[in-house]
């Protein structure tokens, strides 16, 4: 799709590049950035594993008490785990101008919000995600409810790097916004766990787990299309400084 | 204040009343001004005047409180503003962890390029050519300074805002700056560009309007 807009002016053609042109540059930047500072890339996978392999010597290694509680204390270490980089996440364009290039470019804000927050959840919680089936075995998660996990955080992870995207355009320009993110994410997050926590239940005990699943693919679908509007309009307040 | 209108027919930015306040308090304005293609105009004002609020209202970032301002002479729509404008702000607006090639390339990628500019030339007329691909991090103030002038050389836009070019550039940048405004001005461009009082190093040739904000 090479919707290249041809302005005639005074002077010379102005050629404006199409939408995918701009996608395709922000999204090379983006997975550069986060080549560069894979380290930090890194964190929320070492979060996961030190937090999961504590629970066993907190609780004891007991199997069948660490079964149940598995599903519920992985998508919880999971979420705490996206926290802090959702922080972040428009703080550095905000400071160093790169924000105000993508506001006063030609292409869609929301568009290029969209992509900046897929390619961040790719940079930072996709890897979460592959290193699940090890933190799964670390809590002696049964087997056959892993492939649910999975698909329940493929699902709940964007949603609420969407969610946490507005809420972080929102707090962008403030100072300590981090726990004023936590705090405003919280409620946003407890549907979200309650659903992906629900199929896990719900796999686990033999139950149908659609439902909870096609909910959350219902909230993601709709955060898809509402979240990048909403982040856009609160980061244009946050440039009016 | 009142400023003296430049004898310009065809003004690309033609401001009218344009004021603008923070919580009830006069930042600067009102103001009248015009700026026709080929044209340069230099804001000059002490620090704290309210320069880069002007560059920010006219860029579209702030809401102006009052005045109007034009483009051809249309009612200005910065969504049709956005694309034929480059803005140099305060902050580069670049990565510190890519190099200048690669900052080049995502800016390319937003705003696209002018026909005949490529991002080696123009970083050659920055003479940044040997750091095209050091990370931004490990060069000098004005290096970086320059790797965010070389979009003026890149990007399509024709109307220029530019906030304190000349600042950490040394005799030769500031030359280099000179020139590209002077190239930009000679395509028809418009450029508007804050001082804090280099007017001395800017290009006798352009055409200057100086507007003393309102301290």
């Amino acid at each position: 799709m090479n919707t290249a807009s041809i302005v005639q002016t005074s002077q010379a053609a102005i050629r404006t590049p199409g939408t995918s042109a701009a996608v395709r540059a922000l999204l090379r930047r983006e997975l550069l950035l986060a080549w560069r500072r894979r380290a930090d890339a890194l964190f929320p996978v070492l979060y996961a594993l030190i937090v999961v392999s504590l629970f066993p010597f907190a609780l004891g290694p007991e199997d069948a008490l660490l079964a149940r509680i598995s599903g519920g204390v992985l998508l919880v270490t999971v979420l705490l785990a996206m926290l802090p980089s959702l922080e972040s996440l428009f703080r550095g364009d905000l400071e160093d101008g790169s924000l105000e290039q993508m506001l006063l470019a030609p292409q869609p804000l929301p568009l290029l919000v969209l992509v900046r927050v897929l390619a961040h959840w790719a940079a930072t919680t996709l890897p979460l995600i592959i290193v699940m089936p090890l933190l799964a075995v670390l809590l002696r998660l049964p087997a056959q409810v892993l492939p649910v996990l999975i698909v329940a955080l493929l699902l709940a992870t964007p949603l609420l790097a969407l969610l946490g995207a507005i809420l972080s355009a929102l707090t962008a320009g403030t100072r300590r916004s981090a726990i004023l993110l936590a705090l405003m994410l919280l409620p946003l997050a407890v549907p979200v766990v309650i659903f992906a926590a629900g199929a896990v239940a719900a796999a686990q005990s033999g139950l149908p787990y659609l439902a909870p699943l096609l909910w959350l693919a219902a909230a993601l679908i709709l955060a898809l299309v509402l979240a990048p509007f909403a982040s856009a309009a609160a980061l244009r307040i946050a440039a009016e400084v | 204040m009142p400023i003296p209108l430049p004898a310009s027919a065809d003004p690309i930015l033609d401001v009218q009343g344009l004021a603008f306040a923070r919580n009830d308090e006069a930042v600067f304005g009102p103001l009248d001004f015009a700026l026709g293609r080929g044209e340069t105009l230099l804001v000059e004002g002490d620090n704290g005047s309210g320069k880069t609020t002007l560059l920010r209202v006219l860029a579209g970032l702030l809401p102006a409180s009052a005045g109007e301002i034009r483009l051809d002479g249309q009612p200005l729509d910065h969504g049709a503003l956005r694309g034929r404008m480059v803005f140099l702000g305060h902050q580069l607006g670049l990565k510190n962890d890519l190099s200048p090639c690669e900052n080049l390339a995502f800016l390319a990628g937003l705003y696209g390029t002018r026909e005949g500019a490529g991002i080696p030339s123009a970083l050659e007329q920055v003479d940044l050519a040997i750091y095209a691909d050091t990370p931004l991090r490990m060069l000098s103030a004005g290096q970086k300074k320059r790797a965010a002038l070389a979009r003026l050389a890149l990007l399509p836009g024709e109307l220029w805002l530019l906030d304190e070019p000349y600042a950490n550039l040394d005799r030769r940048g500031i030359e280099m700056v000179n020139a590209l405004v002077a190239a930009h001005c000679a395509r028809g461009g418009a450029t508007l560009l804050t001082s804090h009082g280099a007017v001395r190093f800017a290009d006798p040739r352009a055409r200057h309007v100086r507007l003393e904000l309102a301290a």
